[in-house]
This record gives C-alpha cells, sequence and structure tokens, in this order.
C-alpha cells in the first residue's frame, strides 16, 4: 500500500517536473493580489495592531495553495479523458493508495507553490522571517490534501472539463472569500461565519497566520487538529466516490 | 487443462441497451482467440467486463481461474492494451514503463531488464527517452503492447490492436504477436472488425453481433461451414460440364457461369480442367473464390462487417490514434 501510494506519488512529482513553467506563472495572480491589494487596501482602512500586507500575506499564500490542490484534483477528469486513468484502474492497486497518492502528490506541488510565495512575501517585506516557516508548511500540506481530495471526489462523477468552470465559481471563490483570506472574520456578520467555520480554508488561512505572522483567531493546535480532520474526512469520500462508478 | 477464461451467460445491460447479451465461451489456455465483429458488437465491453473495470449485469466468468469477484488476483494474472490511448503523453516512454512496473509490484532491478527487453521487442529503444507527445500513433501503440506484456500476465486482451494504423505498422504487430503467443506462451485474446486480422492471427473466433455470438470456431471451420470454395467456370458447353461434375461438387448455372461447389479449390481445378479436357470441352476461364470470414458474418446477419465500420467515434478514435 506504502509502495502504491509512493508509485502514484511520483508520477505526480515528475509531471510536475515537467510543468515547472505553468506552476511559475501561476504565481502571477495571487502575487499581483499580495501587492497591489495589499498596498491599496493597506493605506485606506487600517487594521487594529497590525499591518495589512501582513495580515494578507498568509491569505495568499493560502490562495495558493487552495487553487493549486483543487487543480491538481480536479486534474483526474483529464487522466480520465486521456485514458491514462484506465491503466491506473486495472492494475492490482486499491483505490484508496490511488486517491492518497494522489493527495500527497497534489499537496506537496501545492506547497512547493506556496513556499515560493512565501519567500516573495519575505522579499518584498511583507512578513518577516522566523522559524515559524516549518509549522507554515505543515499547513500548506494539510490545507493541500484536503482540497486535493476534495477535487477529486468533485471529479469522481465528472467525464469532461465543461463543469470545471462551475467548479471555479461556485465551490473554489466562495472558498476563498470565506477564509478569511482577504479580510478578518472577526468583524463579519454572523451568516458569514457560520459558513467559514465549515470551510477548511478558515482554518488553513488560520494556522499560517499564526505561523507567519504571530496572530490567529483559534489556538493553533485547534486550527491543526480540525484540518487533519477534514483531510482525512475528504480522503475518506473521495476513495469511497472512487470505488463506486470510477469509469 | 483448466480454461484461460470461461463465462456463462455474461450479460451487460446499458439501461436498456443489452451490449453484450448472455455470452458462453470457453478460451483454451495458449490460444490466441479473436472477437470479431462490427462496432456496437459488445467486444469491449466483453472485454471491460473480464478485466474486472465494469461489472456484468448478470452471468459469470472465471478469468485464469478466478471468478470475477477477485478482482486481484485476475488483475494480478491479466495485462490489457485497452482500443483508446491510455498512456501519459507527458510521461516519456520508458517513464510510462516504469509506472507501470511499479503498480504492479516489480523491483527495481527487474523493472530495468523488463524495461529494455519490452522496448527491445517493439522497437523502441531510441525514442523510450523522449515524451510520449512526440510519438506517432504507430509508436504509441506499439508502446502500450510494450506495456500490456511488461509484467508477463498469463492472459493478455488486445481491444482493436490495430486500428487505424497503417498497413505496414499493422502487419508488425501481428508478427509481433503472434510471436509473442508462441514464445511466451501467453493466452491472447483480441478483438477486432477487420477479417483479415481474426484470419490471419486467430486460433479460434468468435463472431459476434448484437451482443450475441452468431459463430465460433477456427477460421477454416467457420469458413468451411459454408460448404467449401467455389470455382467459377465459363465454357461453351456448360450444361454438358455441368452434368459432368455432378459428383464432384455441387454446381449451379447463374447468367451462362458455372459455379461448382467444392472442398479444397486449388486441387480441384486441375481434375475439373482434365475432364473437360477428355470430353473435349473448351474452358475459356476458371477462377477460384476462396470464402472470407467476411462471407461467414453476412451467412449469419445478412449485412457486411464493413457496413457499420466508420461510426462517428470510430473515426474520431481513428483520427486521435493516427496523431
Ligand atoms: N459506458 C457505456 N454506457 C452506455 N452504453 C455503452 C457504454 N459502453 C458501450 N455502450 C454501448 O454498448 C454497445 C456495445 O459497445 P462496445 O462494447 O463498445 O462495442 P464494440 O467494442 O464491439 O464496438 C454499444 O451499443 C454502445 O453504444
Ligand atoms: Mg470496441
Amino acid at each position: 500500500m506504502l509502495n502504491d501510494i509512493y508509485t502514484v506519488w511520483l508520477r505526480e512529482m515528475t509531471r510536475f517536473g515537467r510543468a515547472r513553467s505553468r506552476v511559475v506563472s501561476s504565481l502571477a495572480m495571487p502575487l499581483f493580489w499580495l501587492i497591489f491589494l495589499g498596498t491599496g487596501f493597506g493605506s485606506a482602512f487600517s487594521l487594529p495592531g497590525m499591518d495589512y500586507t501582513a495580515f494578507l500575506a498568509p491569505g495568499i499564500i493560502g490562495m495558493i495553495v487552495l487553487f493549486t490542490s483543487i487543480f491538481s484534483g480536479v486534474s483526474v477528469i483529464w487522466d480520465r479523458q486521456f485514458g491514462f486513468l484506465k491503466e491506473i484502474l486495472v492494475a492490482p492497486v486499491s483505490r484508496v493508495s490511488v486517491v492518497i497518492g494522489k493527495a500527497l502528490g497534489g499537496a506537496t506541488v501545492a506547497t512547493f507553490s506556496g513556499l515560493i510565495m512565501l519567500a516573495i512575501a519575505y522579499a518584498i517585506g511583507a512578513i518577516q522571517p522566523s522559524y515559524g516557516i516549518l509549522p507554515a508548511m505543515a499547513f500548506m500540506f494539510l490545507t493541500g490534501t484536503c482540497f486535493v481530495a476534495a477535487g477529486l471526489a468533485i471529479a469522481a462523477r465528472m467525464r469532461s472539463m465543461e463543469g470545471f468552470q462551475m467548479i471555479m465559481s461556485f465551490i473554489v471563490m466562495p472558498t476563498f472569500f470565506l477564509s478569511g483570506a482577504l479580510f478578518p472574520l472577526s468583524t463579519a456578520p454572523d451568516w458569514m461565519r457560520a459558513i467559514s467555520n465549515i470551510d477548511p480554508l478558515t482554518y488553513g488561512v488560520d494556522g499560517l497566520r499564526h505561523a507567519l505572522a504571530g496572530n490567529g483567531m483559534l489556538p493553533i493546535w485547534l486550527d491543526f487538529t480540525i484540518l487533519a480532520v477534514l483531510a482525512l474526512v475528504a480522503i475518506s469520500l473521495a476513495s469511497y466516490l472512487f470505488r463506486r462508478g470510477a469509469l | 487443462m483448466k480454461p484461460a477464461i470461461a463465462t456463462k451467460n455474461l450479460t451487460k445491460e446499458f439501461g436498456r441497451n443489452r451490449a453484450v447479451a448472455s455470452i458462453s465461451l470457453e478460451i483454451k489456455q495458449g490460444e490466441i482467440f479473436g472477437l470479431l465483429g462490427p462496432n456496437g458488437a459488445g467486444k469491449t465491453t466483453t472485454i471491460s467486463m473480464l478485466s474486472t473495470l465494469i461489472q456484468p449485469t448478470s452471468g459469470s466468468a472465471q478469468v485464469s481461474g478466478f471468478g470475477l469477484e477477485r478482482q486481484d488476483e485476475i488483475r494480478k494474472a491479466i495485462g490489457i492494451v485497452f482500443q483508446d490511448p491510455s498512456l501519459d503523453d507527458e510521461l516519456t516512454g520508458k517513464e510510462n514503463l516504469d509506472f507501470h512496473g511499479r503498480l504492479y509490484h516489480m523491483p527495481s532491478q527487474l523493472r530495468a531488464i523488463r524495461i529494455s527487453a519490452v522496448l527491445k521487442l517493439v522497437g523502441l529503444e531510441d525514442k523510450a527517452g523522449q515524451q510520449v507527445k512526440t510519438y506517432s500513433g504507430g509508436m504509441k501503440r506499439r508502446l502500450e503492447i510494450a506495456r500490456g506484456l511488461m509484467h508477463h500476465p498469463k492472459i493478455l486482451f488486445l481491444d482493436e490492436p490495430t486500428l487505424g494504423l497503417d498497413p505496414q505498422t499493422r502487419r508488425g504487430i501481428w508478427d509481433y504477436i503472434s510471436k509473442l503467443n508462441q514464445r511466451e506462451k501467453v493466452t491472447i485474446i483480441l478483438t477486432t472488425h477487420y477479417m483479415e486480422e481474426a484470419d490471419a492471427l486467430c486460433d479460434r473466433i468468435a463472431i459476434i453481433d448484437r451482443g450475441k455470438i452468431i459463430a465460433l470456431g477456427t477460421p477454416t471451420s467457420l469458413k468451411d461451414s459454408l460448404g467449401g470454395d467455389v470455382l467459377v467456370i465459363e465454357a461453351i458447353e456448360v450444361e454438358k460440364l455441368a452434368s459432368l461434375l455432378n459428383g464432384t461438387g455441387k454446381t449451379k448455372i447463374t447468367a451462362g457461369q458455372l459455379s461448382v461447389t467444392v472442398h479444397n479449390g486449388e486441387r480441384m481445378a486441375p481434375k475439373l480442367l482434365a475432364i473437360a479436357a477428355k470430353h473435349k470441352i473448351k474452358i475459356t476461364s476458371l477462377s477460384l473464390k476462396k470464402p472470407t470470414l467476411e462471407d461467414v458474418f453476412i451467412r449469419h446477419t445478412g449485412r457486411t462487417i464493413r457496413e457499420e465500420e466508420a461510426s462517428p467515434l470510430d473515426m474520431m478514435r481513428v483520427r486521435r490514434r493516427a496523431r
């Protein structure tokens, strides 16, 4: 089983190695968000006791992790369309191993992208270098695992990329906006906070903020625990959906 | 010896469409068995059930001695080359094979040995380090065949192995398949809607149409079931000749031409000429028609296999392959 997970992970890494330029260009948009939104809002509004760019940077890293990992998960539709999924499904390998391998592979790629953004954020002075980088990596990885698995679960029943735009508009964007990545949830209305409570990215961003900016809403261990549980749930759901009706 | 594959009333319905309608057959170990039929006959669906990719609606099957519910055991015992492309285009040929070897739990040394062996077998050593997206359709097919063999399966499924390939590549793949069957003693189940392919390659053939087996046997016995070869003769005195040849085979005169149905037409032709010469009958033309599998199909269905060949989906597949 560990072997099989490693095999699937390794393929994700090899493909990632081939597509580095795409990864770099996918960083451009979040970087603009960080620079222009950070500067623009930072000078228009003020947060108590904190610079807005420093508040925003962990949110933008969360955004990269979210986009990269959802995309990784949903990309299984391409595997299906190009027929490669059959090669995996007919092999003596359990569906659970395939799902976990994909999730960890996608999470590794997402963490890598997040780290590049983190380096940029350091470089432009949005955050200060500290030991927080290690817990930050852990949060990126967990958040990534969660959303690759979510992407896989969504894609388990999809036969074409036609629904992709729908997913972006109705799942990814709300997930991002309601996570507290752009504005503090503490002052948001109750209904909004209620939704953000079930948004995995809320805990990812909160954890990143602990690690990189030294503050957050919940205790960091709680962020971590909730995220880990959600990752397990997402992996189980994806494995279940893949077991039934994979073709 | 236990059969490699045995099915009993194997059936698959998609909604109200019975894609495979109660197929029962036995495939012996070590034979090349062909499923021949037009598009939509249910060949791919049959293979998908036997390779554990989809579940039958009813009926049962044993693959390599295991019932279909023993998915893991079956998956270890089989190799499959799908009808549609199934390679990772972003990876190199070698990486595709390496991934396959890992999926089948081959240790790294064995992987290395098998990868170079199968690459050599299909003549892709030079291209192995390049990404698959740079390959031609024929090269991709050869790589898929190499991959299907790499873990030395006992049973190999080939779903339309030469669909959309040029004649030269096609012959190369035929040679390769029979060599493989002889050398490695792999049982091979191949589907095709090319009669020549089934005829040239298969030890036995099941002709399948609309989900049912309509004829089964060796290519020779299937063709013989039509009654034998036909000698078509043009001569001045056809009636006289016809009465002389009555003992040799079934005779029939149509439009001034005499046709005689015989076994083994090549041997009968000279004898027939000798009879005519003895009775001073002048023959102006003689031709030999051997029945084809197509004739067998027509006999049973009243249609030709070719008629349904070019469905839009099929054309798309051909185009995808040719890339
Ligand atoms: N996944 C599917 N869903 C619905 N119908 C299908 C599916 N796969 C095949 N069919 C139908 O089953 C029949 C047999 O198809 P198939 O096995 O692909 O034939 P062949 O391989 O002989 O060309 C066709 O009528 C086809 O439309
Ligand atoms: Mg088919």
